[in-house]
């Protein structure tokens, strides 16, 4: 396993580098860590033609080996150090060959590190249709490498691309490109003998970027800072002559390989598609558009597979209840493990929904136009134009679309994205939305049109939105961050979405939730499940011996008793005292002691309010009898002062605090491996749960 | 002249740069001295804009273009 060859794709976004690797791994691939840094590292195993398997590693795609986002930190990190467990025998330089230009800088960096090379010249078909001519065996001469031309949309080249990975050397081929040791040589030889480093570009590299690089140690860093002090080496002044210097070597090289005649059409067909795509007017009105249809097609689409799960875990239960031993180990498998992971598995088609539009929307160079249209509007509030899919995607869950706020390279614009996400009013708010406005708002029409219920739902949302965006703009200047936010972007040419990318993700999106979240949301759901069927021994032995007398069992059938003593028992399960004991933190919202075992119960998730509120007014345990929950909440009287539990101020009060508070475990973890700290889920916690007090307060004090 | 000085469909070369770590990323995108720029479009509320550059199209925020200087 050991000697496994291990190859790394480099190469600048857009240039079908997933595609690549998508190609030859398959559904071979798994997502992991690289070791202490916060980026996701996908390999995955490719079989050569002669049967063998290697490791392929595709590095964060990037312009340049120097890293603006931290995401691209970790490419030469991986590719300067030898004991980097992800350190390749070679790297395949996947280039754009209708930008051959501007890809090939990235390449002569890669070169310079002394590391064996190829190219995978990619968008071959694009180049050639574009009437641009490349001499491409001139070009690998001039070079010394082997080049590999490739359609790989079209699955091109992919066998020739295998053939020359597992043909190619151990050593490093490639002539050089440019006189490294020329922009620093006292800076380049003392760095290289402090670390005992060969390769003079790695040694520059170190140079430039010593204080973020995790290999190396306190004491090296403050060693190489001194060293650069002492021979007044500026980092930016020689990134500059460098990057200049291999321009010219690019367009010497350029000069007799490459030949245009015309400029490239699809880009004229792009522009023709943007003129209306990116429109003053029409731009925002098809945008709006677009995201109107996924959402239906995401509500519409994923509500029948979502009622097939439901089904299947019902069902399941049944059967397990029937067909098991009953006892403690019995319930806690069904109710506790199986119903977390029903949570859990109902969530699946919405995110593989949301995650194909949005790979689609990627894929196809539309999203990139989204980003440049609403920029600005976004940038004022501490957002970037990146910002708008996962805030939008935040209205039918939080999950996938705080994964999906990876695309924003910026720190500071991701982790507000990231923060303020899951305050937009998702799906799972909505059963509880629903529930209480139909208590306290009447079914009346205003103005003869409009539906007071449907307003008051509007407003939910819209407020949820409004607050997400103040959010935002407050976080704006709290969070610190040494970063200058810049927005140099690429605007790719349109092309059709490749459908086998859009499975892969939808596969890979689903299976990362499935195994990170899942695990987390089961945990809890077992440790709720323990507290509210367990309580102080004796008081549970008291209530089952009550409800054995003569009286009861003469007024009420076996079913209604059962109910009641699974009601009084959550009443004085750990859940329920635990509902008890925050009862005086929350009688300023309006809160009675049963709102708060709800309040805990669905800290996991927020759908979960609904069966607490069925199971405490001790009707059958099933959220789907909606109507006869309806009526005993209506029905409800408060002990002490004899008058309804839920009044319009109670419920609006809950509705706010549902609104804001971070009821969602699920919503949690996936923060946690996003941001990889749990500080930023701790703060958002936090931050949520005061916004919610203090907004229900007001609500309740004002409506009381 | 600056970049963000030029109307949509104008185009100009690419003379220097005023800000040395804006110009160390424009020129790892294609963003050379010598270069025909050309701005295509101005987002819909006034900013950021699109240039076609070296053979593709780039955007950036105006603020950014501003520190372009042409022939």
């Amino acid at each position: 396993m050991k000697n496994k060859l291990r190859v790394a794709l480099v190469g600048n976004p857009n240039t079908g580098k997933s595609t690549i690797f998508n190609s030859l791994t398959g559904l071979n691939q798994k997502i992991g860590n690289f070791p202490g840094v916060t980026v996701d590292k996908k390999s995955g195993l490719s079989k050569m033609p002669d049967g063998e398997f290697i490791e392929i590693i595709d590095l964060p795609g990037t312009y340049s080996l120097y890293p603006k986002s931290a995401d691209e930190t970790i490419v030469f990190e991986v590719l300067s150090h030898k004991e980097n467990p992800s350190f390749p025998d070679l790297v395949v330089v996947v280039a754009d060959a209708t930008n051959l230009k501007r890809n090939l800088l990235l390449y002569t960096q890669i070169a310079d590190l002394g590391l064996p090379v190829i190219i995978a010249l990619n968008m071959m078909d694009l180049a050639a249709k574009g009437n641009m001519d490349i001499d491409v065996d001139t070009l690998a001469k001039r070079l010394n490498i082997p080049i590999i031309p490739l359609a790989a949309r079209k699955s091109q080249g992919i066998e020739a691309l295998k053939n020359a990975i597992q043909y190619q050397t151990k050593m490093p081929l490639q002539l050089p490109t440019i006189d490294v040791e020329a922009i620093a040589p006292d800076l380049i030889s003392d760095i290289s003998d402090l670390l005992t480093i060969e390769n003079s570009y790695v040694a520059l590299q170190i140079a430039h970027q010593h204080e973020h690089l995790k290999y190396l140690s306190k004491t090296q860093i403050d060693q190489i800072k001194i060293l650069v002090d002492k021979h007044q080496f500026h980092s930016q002044k020689a990134q500059a002559s460098e990057t200049i210097a291999r321009y010219h070597f690019i367009n010497d090289v350029l000069l007799d390989t490459v030949k245009y005649k015309s400029v490239a059409l699809e880009e004229n067909i792009s522009n023709k598609i943007d003129h209306y795509l990116t429109h003053k007017i029409w731009g925002l009105v098809i945008f709006v558009g677009v995201l109107f249809a996924i959402f239906q097609s995401i509500f519409a689409w994923s509500e029948y597979p979502m009622f097939l799960i439901e089904t299947v875990f019902v069902w399941l239960a049944e059967m397990g209840h029937q067909y098991l031993p009953s006892g403690a180990l019995t319930n806690l498998l069904i109710d506790g493990v199986l119903a977390g992971l029903s949570g859990v598995m109902v969530f699946i088609p919405q995110i593989a929904l949301l995650f194909a539009f949005i790979s689609i929307l990627e894929d196809t160079g539309y999203m990139s136009r989204v980003t440049f249209m609403l920029d600005r509007l976004m940038r004022k509030v501490g957002l970037s134009g990146k910002s708008v899919v996962p805030l939008i995607g935040g209205l039918a869950c939080a999950v996938p679309s705080i994964m999906s706020a990876r695309t924003i390279e910026n720190w500071k614009d991701r982790m507000i994205t990231i923060m303020v996400t899951p305050l937009v009013s998702c799906s799972a708010r909505l059963p509880i939305y629903t529930l209480l406005i139909s208590l306290v708002v009447p079914k009346k029409m205003l103005l003869g049109f409009i539906n007071l219920q449907g307003l008051a739902l509007m407003s939910l949302y819209l407020l949820s939105i409004v607050t997400a965006i103040l959010v935002a703009w407050i976080m704006k200047g709290l969070i610190r961050s040494n970063l200058k936010s810049y927005f140099i972007m690429e605007l790719p040419v349109y092309r059709l979405p490749r459908w086998n990318n859009v499975g892969i993700t939808m596969y890979e999106s689903v299976k990362t939730f499935v195994t990170q979240a899942g695990k987390v949301i089961i945990a809890v759901a077992i440790i709720l499940w323990v507290l509210a069927s367990y309580g102080p021994t004796n008081q549970f032995e008291k209530i089952t011996q009550k409800y054995q007398s003569k009286t009861y069992i003469s007024q009420y059938s076996s079913q209604e008793i059962n109910r009641l003593i699974a009601s009084e028992k959550l009443e004085n399960s750990y859940a329920g005292l635990l509902g008890k004991s925050i009862e005086p933190g929350i009688k300023p919202l309006g809160f009675d002691w049963k709102i708060g075992i709800a309040l805990i119960t669905s800290f996991a998730a927020r759908e979960v309010f609904v069966g607490t509120m069925a199971t405490l007014y001790s009707v059958d345990g099933d959220a789907t009898k909606m109507e006869s929950v309806r009526e005993k909440m209506a029905g409800a009287i408060r002990a002490d002062t004899g008058e309804k539990v839920f009044t319009t101020a109670t419920a609006f009060s809950l509705m706010i605090f549902y609104a804001f508070a971070m009821q969602c475990m699920s919503t949690m973890a996936v923060v946690y491996r996003e941001t990889k700290s749990i500080k930023w889920p701790i703060i958002q916690f936090s931050y949520m749960l005061v916004l919610a007090y203090i907004s229900s307060f007001i609500v309740y004090q004002l409506l009381k | 002249m600056k970049l963000s000085q030029l109307g949509v469909g104008e185009q100009g070369i690419i003379k220097e740069f005023t800000d040395l770590e804006m110009s160390v990323k424009l020129m790892e995108m294609g963003c050379l001295p010598g270069e025909v720029i050309k701005v295509d479009r101005v987002a819909p509320f006034g900013d950021p804009i699109a240039v076609s550059i070296a053979g593709y199209q780039l955007s950036l925020r105006k603020k950014e273009a501003s520190t372009i200087e042409l022939v």
